[in-house]
């Protein structure tokens, strides 16, 4: 139990633009794109009859676009049919779900190449109805009617451990700075700014209406100010993720095959899945989430590397506070450490681990069944030392994690890759 | 059948709740006890479970103060200007729950304190013409 029956590898991955998309671009727009983009990333190429199956990760194409049954309708797209396709749904994990699944089923030996599907269009929604189509992903029992919003229970989180380790406001708002500050470098992201550029085009425009301006010295001011205004107490607009239009494309790869495809395959080392309660009230610890915890240690066990030999991550930032927690419950940092690391640098991208150099969800964007799929496409390229831009980390990259966290919390995916 | 013979279902629990009264179950095994109703102790695994009416009185575990609602929220007149306390109580007798918290000012969220002692508080509330008791909680 714990092991893969062999060695799985990823030899491709690639994605579409994140954006607001819709209409110009639907699932299954959004689905070839990413597509084609992973089969551009395969050294050797890659061709549909390699191809054995197609997994996909969706959150709710049933809601947001009055669409199910994903799997088949995705795999006719890029030339799969009449092979096996499915859907797997686990929330916003829905896709690093779908990946671990691939790298079961080519460990099992059942299948030698999958491609893993991320898609969501959230856009066709006004975002009312997008929070809450979101709001189902959790306890739409005993949660929902008590007025539980999405950004509401991690904002519930937050207060809980603001009470708890004396975290505060601008602990939450460095992550959101440097999360924007990457997502600047990359090319593929929602929001290629950073959130002092937003401030400058903000005064900008003050200045052009005649405006008085506010005295903002730094970045801190002007996500203090009516400028970001307050969703859930104390989380504001900046603190929340973005309502995103994307896919991802992933081929998982036999260590039989691998080697036809790339001479650089990116190795799984470890994965791990954890669950929860679905309601936060169920939960013993209401600083952290049990899911994570369980998913980590697993991934561990399995790859034989602990917290300090990750030398990168893509966390699950969908709440500045939930890559905070994460911090924390992936053994990064002790309890109450975190704030103070982000504080010193070291999740930068030229500090001592860098922590989301796409952006994140938090500027890249958070299709939510695609964005497993897409934290595995930035490790990718991050490991093979091809990040666009200005985003590649200076060193040699030989063990990553990605962090992918379902609703609030009660599903948890941890994947360890190296080299 | 008396109330305390009804089936450990979500549906009973609601109606007690319908009927200002915040119950729980109790493993009569285990002694662990569940707010909402569970049929099926998870600590021990047993199935004989009662009926037990919670005292109502706990403290704040933790809150939000939200500014943009549910629609339900919406409906019942919450917004910007006007935002409302979602709120995770810690029962005296162990179990948390989700529930509204009033009696605060939910637009002065730092007078709003984690560990406050807080005693239940059934909210009727109007919707299409209909009244609705829905579980809050106010500051005891």
């Amino acid at each position: 139990m714990g092991k893969l029956s062999k060695r799985v590898a990823i030899v491709g991955a690639g994605m579409s633009q994140f954006g607001r998309l819709y209409p110009l671009k639907r699932n299954p727009d959004l689905w070839v794109d990413a597509w084609i983009d992973a089969v551009k990333s395969v050294d050797n190429g890659i061709e549909p009859k390699d191809v054995d199956a197609c997994y996909v990760g969706n959150y709710s194409s049933d809601l947001f676009n009055h669409q199910g049954h994903l799997g088949p309708q995705m795999a006719n797209l890029v030339g799969l049919t009449p092979k096996p396709a499915s859907r797997f749904e686990g929330a916003c994990a829905s896709s690093g779900i779908a990946l671990r699944q691939a790298i079961i089923a080519v460990a099992s030996g059942i299948h030698d190449v999958i491609a893993v599907a991320g898609v969501e269009c959230m856009n066709e929604l006004p975002t009312s109805l997008v929070t809450d189509a979101l709001a189902t992903a959790s306890d739409a029992l005993f949660e929902y009617p008590a007025g539980a919003t999405f950004p509401g229970l991690y904002a519930t989180v937050a207060t809980a451990h603001f009470h708890k380790y004396g975290t505060t406001s601008e602990d939450l708002m460095r992550i959101g700075i440097k999360n924007h500050e990457n997502g600047v470098e990359n090319p593929f992201a929602q929001m290629q700014r950073s959130i002092a550029q937003m401030m400058q085009r903000k005064l900008k425009k003050l200045e052009e209406q005649g405006k008085e301006l506010p005295d903002w010295k730094d970045e801190f001011d002007y996500l203090k100010s009516a400028s970001n205004p307050m969703i859930a107490y104390p989380l504001r607009l900046f603190d929340c993720s973005l309502v995103t239009d994307g896919a991802a494309c992933v081929f998982i790869a036999a260590e039989e095959v691998a080697k036809n495809y790339t001479d650089t395959p990116i190795w799984i080392a470890g994965t791990g899945q954890g669950s929860a309660a679905l309601s936060i009230h169920d939960r013993d610890d209401l600083t952290g989430f049990i899911a994570t915890r369980e998913a980590a240690r697993q991934a561990y066990e399995m790859s034989g590397y602990g917290p300090k030999d990750i030398q990168i991550a893509e966390l699950h930032d969908c709440f500045t506070i939930a890559e905070l927690v994460a911090l924390e419950d992936l053994g990064f940092y002790e309890k109450g450490k975190a704030a103070q690391a982000v504080k010193e640098g070291e999740t930068k991208r030229d500090g001592a681990r860098p922590i989301n150099t796409s952006g994140g969800l938090k500027s890249k964007g958070h299709p939510v069944g695609a964005t497993g799929a897409a934290q595995a496409v930035e490790i990718f390229k991050q490991m093979r030392g091809r990040a666009e831009r200005n985003r590649q980390v200076k060193f040699e990259v030989e063990r990553a994690l990605t962090h992918n966290l379902g609703g609030s919390g009660a599903t948890c995916v941890v994947t360890i890759y190296e080299k | 059948m008396t109330e305390t013979e009804k089936e450990f279902t979500i549906q009973n629990y609601l109606e007690f709740i319908q009927n200002k009264k915040l119950m729980g179950s109790k493993c009569k095994d285990c002694g662990k006890m569940y707010v909402p109703v569970r049929k099926l102790c998870i600590a021990c695994n047993s199935l004989n479970m009662e009926w037990v009416p919670l005292s109502g009185k706990g403290e704040l575990a933790a809150f939000t103060s939200i500014t943009v609602g549910t629609p339900y929220f919406i409906e019942l007149g919450y917004d910007r200007n006007r935002p409302y306390c979602f709120s995770v109580i810690k029962l005296e007798e162990g179990p948390m729950v989700s529930a509204q918290l009033v009696g605060v000012d939910a637009s002065k969220p730092d007078t709003i304190k984690i560990g406050m002692p807080l005693k239940v508080k059934f909210l009727e509330n109007e919707l299409k013409g209909e009244t609705k008791t829905d579980l809050g909680f106010e500051p005891a």
